[in-house]
Parts: C-alpha cells; structure tokens; sequence
C-alpha cells in the first residue's frame, strides 16, 4: 500500500512540475518582451516567475524524493544525481537528473543574485532554456501515463504555451538595449513609448 | 590681454622646443617624492583649476590621491581633445611638450604614481609625434611611460571612459561609483589631469603660487589657453584669467563693441552662449561664469557672426552630440536623439506643434541621468541657446523663417597659435 | 562591491535609491512598485526623486530593488553633508558604502 502513495506522488509531483515549469518558463518569456496590459502589470511577470520557481522546486524535490524512496523503481540515490547510472529506463531518467541540474544552478545564482551580479546570473540563466525542453522529454520518456489521453492533452498544452511565449518574446522587439546604438547614430527613430507604460 | 607665460618662449613656428632649449629658458624642474609633495600646498595655495572643462582645483585632486591608501596610483595625461572647437591641448603638446611632461613627472611624484599613461587623440598627430620625441629625449626614466592613441570620440576624453580604454580597449564611460581616483586603470586609483594643467603646474612648481596669482582678475588667477573662432584673427592664445569678451574681441578682431557679433559660445559644444549684447563685458574667470549660469570650460571662445543663425547652429550642434553619445544610456541616447530631431525640425521651418515646449521638458528629463555629462552639456549649450535667441527660435516655430542670411555655421577645424 | 566609507563630516547619513544608468534597460517596474519616489520619462527609463528614501518606503524601496531585472538599482548610504561649491560629482552622493 505504501509503495503505492510513493508511486502515485512521484507521478502527480512530476506531473505538476512540468505544468508548473512551464508557466514559469512562459511568465520568463513575457517578462524579457515586456508585457502588461492594465489589469496585469510588469513586475507581477516577474515576480511571479521566481516565486512560481520556487514552489515548482518543492514539487520537483517531491518528485525526486519520492522516486528515489518508492522500492519499485530501485532507484538510488546516486540515480538520481547522476545521469545514465539508473537501471529503470536509464537515458530517460537521465534526462530528467541533466534537466534538475541546470535548474539547481539556475535557482541557486538566482537566490544569489545580488552577490555575484548580473553578468554571471544571466550567463548560468541561459541554462533554462535547456532544462525544459529535457524535463519535456523526461517525462514524456519516463512517465509512465505519457501517452494516456489526459497526458497527452497537459503535454499538449504545455508545448504549445511555451513555444508560443517563445515566439511572441523573438517578434516583440525585445530589449531597448538593442536599439541604442542605432538611434544613436540616427538610424532609428527615438520613439516615445506608450504613455501607459509610464502610467500617466 | 595675452599673457605668455605657458606659451612663453620661442614663436609657433619654431615648432616643438626640445629639451636643451627648455632646460636653458626655465632650469630643472623640482622633482622627487618629497620635494613634489611637499609642492600639493603651494599648488592648492595657487588656486589652479583643472583646463580640461570640469574646473576642479588641481591641488585638491593631488592631495586626494596623495592621501590615500596604499599601493602605487597611475597618472593619466588628458590630451584626448574630442571638443571640435578646441585646439589648445594639441597645440601645447606640439610646441611645449617638455613642460607638460614636467608637470606630469611633478604629479607622479607627488602621488606616488608607477605609471604614467599619455593619452593623446589620435587624430592629432603632430601632439603624438613631439610628445613620443620629448619622451625619448628624456633618456630613462624611474617609472613606466606609455603613449596611448585615443578614439576620435567625443566621450573618449571622459576620465572614467579613458581609463576603460587603457584597460580593455572601450573607450565608454563606466558606472560610478567607484571613480578613477579610488580605482582606475588596473584597479590602480589613477590621476587624471588635463595636459594644460599639468603645464600650469610645472612653472607653480618652479615660481611658486604668489607669481602664479599676479597675473588675473577675479577669485581665480593666472592665465589660460583658449582657442578663438568667428574672430577675425583665430586661434590659440594665453590670456589673463579675467580678460573680458571685449577685450579678446577687440584683440582677435572681433569687433570693439557688441554690435559685430550677435553671440559667444563659450567652454565648447558643453559650454553655454552668451549673447553679445549682454555678456560683452564678461570676465572669462571660471567662477564668475559659473555664478553667471555659463562656463569656462575648456576654453573655447566662439563668436557668432550677425549673419548667421543661433538656432542652426545649435541645432547641427546637438545634432552632432547625439551621435556622439556612447549609446549605453537610455535617457542620453533616447533624449538627445529626440531632441536633436526636434531642433532640425525647428531649424528647417518644419516644426509640429510647439516643439520648444518638448524640447525644454525632455532637457529637464535626461539632464544628470546618464552614466557620464554628455546629455547635461548637450542640454546646457541648447538651454542657453534658448535663452539667448528666443526671438529666433519662435521666429523658426511659428513663422518657420530665418532672420539671418548665411544659414549653416561651420567651426574651424584648423587653428593655430594666433 | 563596497566602496569608501562616506566622508567623516558629522553630516547624518540617509538612504538613497541610485540608478546603475548603463545597465537600466527601462523595464519600469520599479517605477510601479514605488511610484512614491520613481516616475519614467517619455522613453521608460526611471527619474528617482531627490531628497531619499524615507523609513516608511525602505520596504517598498527594497521590493523595487529586488523586483529589477537588470540589478540597476540599489540603495545605498549616502552622506547628506553639503558639497564645497565646484566640487559637486567629487565626493558627491556617488561615494557612499552600499547596503542591501
């Protein structure tokens, strides 16, 4: 009986992490291209990006935990840290462990952030972009439910979310910083933003 | 009234003095650590005033750097000139190279400096080859001396945005704090002092500050190289701090009352104008042109024919500087963009709507928000131009014609020694 | 990334928002978590008040802080002693130890 909460709490926790992970790689996304409108102002997209971070951790350590605990999988500890050294389905499960690694960085210089500055944050940040696509393919590989219909559908819904926030940030113009040196030199125009950003 | 005193010595067209000759006109300079330092009163009691725009008295910068910490600083020479109206640090260096390198060695000593960095523009290059010659004459020195070509950039002459280029080749400004004077090239605290000041330095270090202060008028003394334009006679001169406009006009052949010129600008593309009618009489003193709400700056003295037009000029002006921002700031680069369209609108006759009033808001909005004074110069010289040709700007707004005959207003690039 | 401690002047101390202006991308979302003291200009970009960040804003000041993306904004400790005349932007309210 036991050995089944374990199982059923290692599938939900990694179900909910993908869901989660996925509204924060999409509320990352919105945040770099700037988006707001009047009932949803800026800094809720970021702030609730890290917090969304967080609790998505909790989840993922439920995940892990819980995997590495539940005797049927035979998963020790050392599975879950290094990859390929799992002997249940071991590229799968190694996709997942590469995956939580890069998160780990991402989340501890984020928590760090103030101290080791902007430069090195963002450089480590950039890992992101991997880690989800891999915990996408761990659990579609090592899931036992992937291809049940209501799967299918939460695997579904959450590709499609992210790939579309991928594609509104690269034709949203993105960051002034881009721009400067081409108004500079009067190659592009100064345009003043929309008075609502500036909330007059 | 001219005043030689660092031009003193042979004429212009002797070209560079070499070493022998200088040594024969002035003696050796004092040097040594404690002779140098024991000098940072005399030049704090002269009341000298750094020539590089800032007007920061250059006792007290010595002194700051003298005073600090531990570890060796590092000596920066400013002779980057990126100000398109002046020419007199060029000019110091082709002829009198070996009084600024005294003025240089003096200050290292002073601050206990390992290094000294010779930064020079590199379009000026008749400054680069006598100063590298003077350097060599020289012989061996106690301490490390490098010549470094500067971008031919505007910013390029900023303190922090010099020492960025001597470590990594960028020659932008950088965030601040911390300034060069707590850690500049290398992490070293480092000097930056302009290469006329260092002259002025030298013979402080030689004569002493009571004969530094018997020539001048006003709270500051002494004398200052400035670079003449629109005169009939242009060109570098040493004057008496306190000279008025009207008195350099009247020596430059720029006319004996305010009715020959309509304005002066006055410090460079940074500085301020004043119009002729009223500043006429103005002493060139760094102190009463500030209190005034204009600047000495580096020198620059640029006379404004009755015939051309305040407002073109101002506008090709910022024009200019927008572009020559380092494009790092928001508020500079947005700003100044802006406002350089917006004055071409005006100039051209083609204003929207009232484009004086944008122009005032968004010159209170960038001043003091970059990570250097570019936009605060720009905004200064165009806020004085507001001022001083209101009846044009309106005329150019509302009329969208032109009181003048010769529109486009082109500053001398070549001057020389007058 | 301390720098020199402030002046010994006697002068009282008082926290001050400062902008890192390069690294500010003009995001703005400090200016809605402090609209008290912040205000952006026509292009986005923060104009910070003068005068300090009084004690009953510090926690909003420190959300404002946090909340940017770029890390162009701290608080610092600065000197409120009076500038000698010619000398503003020397020992000005840029040299200061910073406090999180």
């Amino acid at each position: 009986m036991s050995t089944q909460i374990l199982w059923f709490a290692t599938r939900g926790a990694g179900i909910v992490s993908l869901l989660l992970f996925s509204a924060v790689a999409c509320l990352g996304l919105l945040a770099v291209a700037r988006t707001q409108a009047t009932w949803w102002p800026r800094f809720l997209t970021v702030e609730l990006h890290r917090n969304l971070a967080l609790v998505s951790v909790v989840f993922l350590g439920i995940h892990i935990v819980t995997a590495v605990l539940d005797p049927f999988t035979s998963l020790g500890i050392a599975a879950a840290i290094v990859p390929l050294a799992s002997s249940y389905r071991p590229v799968a499960v190694a996709l997942g462990v590469i995956s939580v690694d890069l998160v780990v960085a991402v989340i501890v210089t984020s928590l760090l952030r103030e101290r080791i500055g902007h430069r090195i944050w963002r450089f480590v940040h950039w890992a992101a972009y991997a880690a989800w696509p891999l915990g996408v393919a761990h659990s579609i590989t090592a899931g036992s439910d992937a291809f049940a219909l209501w799967m299918l559908g939460m695997t579904g819904v959450s590709v499609v979310a992210v790939g579309g926030a991928l594609l509104y940030r690269l034709t949203a113009g993105g960051t002034n910083r881009s721009r400067l040196a081409a108004v500079a030199n009067g190659t592009a125009d100064p345009v003043a933003v929309d008075p609502a950003w500036t909330n007059r | 009234m001219s005043e030689l005193r660092v031009l003193a010595g042979p004429p212009a067209a002797a070209g560079p003095e070499r070493l022998h000759d200088h040594i024969a006109r002035l003696g050796r300079a004092p040097s040594g650590t404690t002779t140098a330092r024991g000098l940072i009163p005399v030049i704090e009691a002269s009341g000298l005033l750094g020539r590089g725009g800032a007007g920061f008295p250059v006792g007290r910068k010595w002194r700051t750097l003298a005073e600090r910490g531990h570890g060796p600083a590092t000596l920066l020479v400013n002779a980057a000139e990126g100000e398109p109206l002046s020419a007199k640090d060029r000019t110091l260096l082709r002829l009198r190279p070996h009084l600024v390198l005294d003025g240089a060695f003096l200050a290292a000593d002073a601050i206990d400096a390992a290094r000294i960095v010779l930064y020079v523009g590199a379009g000026h290059r008749d400054a680069a080859t006598s100063l590298d010659r003077a350097v060599r004459e020289r012989g061996s020195l106690p301490r490390s001396v490098d010549l470094v070509l500067a971008p031919d950039t505007y910013v390029a002459g900023e303190e922090s945005a010099a020492v960025h280029f001597v470590d990594e080749a960028d020659a932008r400004p950088t965030t601040t704090p911390p300034r060069v004077y707590e850690r500049g090239i290398g992490g070293a605290p480092t000097l930056v002092q302009n290469v006329e000041s260092l002259a002025h330095a030298a013979l402080i270090g030689r004569y002493g500050d009571g004969w530094y202060r018997e020539v001048g008028r006003g709270e500051t003394l002494g004398t200052a190289m400035v670079t003449v334009s629109g005169s009939g006679r242009d060109g570098i001169r040493e004057i008496a701090i306190g000279t008025t406009i009207a008195e350099l006009a009247a020596e430059t052949g720029a006319g004996v009352d305010p009715s020959a010129r309509q304005a002066v600008l006055l410090g460079g593309y940074f500085g301020g104008w004043v119009s002729a009618e009223r500043g006429w009489d103005l002493p060139l003193e760094p102190i009463a042109l500030r209190d005034g709400g204009s600047a000495f700056g580096c020198g620059v003295v640029a006379f404004l024919g009755q015939d051309r037009c305040g407002v073109r000029a101002t506008s090709r002006i910022v024009d200019w500087m927008a572009g020559q921002s380092a494009a790092q700031c928001g508020p500079c680069v947005f700003g100044l963009r802006a406002i350089a369209d917006a004055t071409a609108r005006v100039a051209n006759g083609t204003a929207e709507g009232d484009e004086l009033e944008r122009l005032r808001r968004w010159s209170a909005q960038i001043a003091g928000r970059g990570a250097c004074r570019h936009p605060d110069g720009a905004v200064g010289q165009l806020l004085s131009s507001l001022r001083v040709f209101e009846g044009e700007w309106e005329l150019h707004q509302r009329r969208r014609t032109c009181s003048r005959e010769r529109a486009a207003w082109m500053p001398d690039r070549r001057v020389d020694v007058a | 990334m301390l720098t020199r401690a402030p002046r010994p002047t006697g002068a009282p101390l008082r926290t001050e928002l400062v902008v890192d202006r390069i690294a500010c991308d003009g995001y703005g979302m400090c200016a809605e978590l402090l609209p008290e003291l912040i205000e952006l200009d026509d292009w986005g970009y923060p104009i910070v008040a003068a005068g300090g960040v009084p004690d009953a804003l510090l926690e909003h000041a420190r959300r404002a802080v946090a909340v940017c993306p770029v890390l162009a904004l701290r608080l610092a400790r600065v000197s409120t002693a009076p500038v000698p005349r010619g000398q503003a932007g020397w020992h000005g309210p840029a040299s200061g130890s910073v406090r999180r």
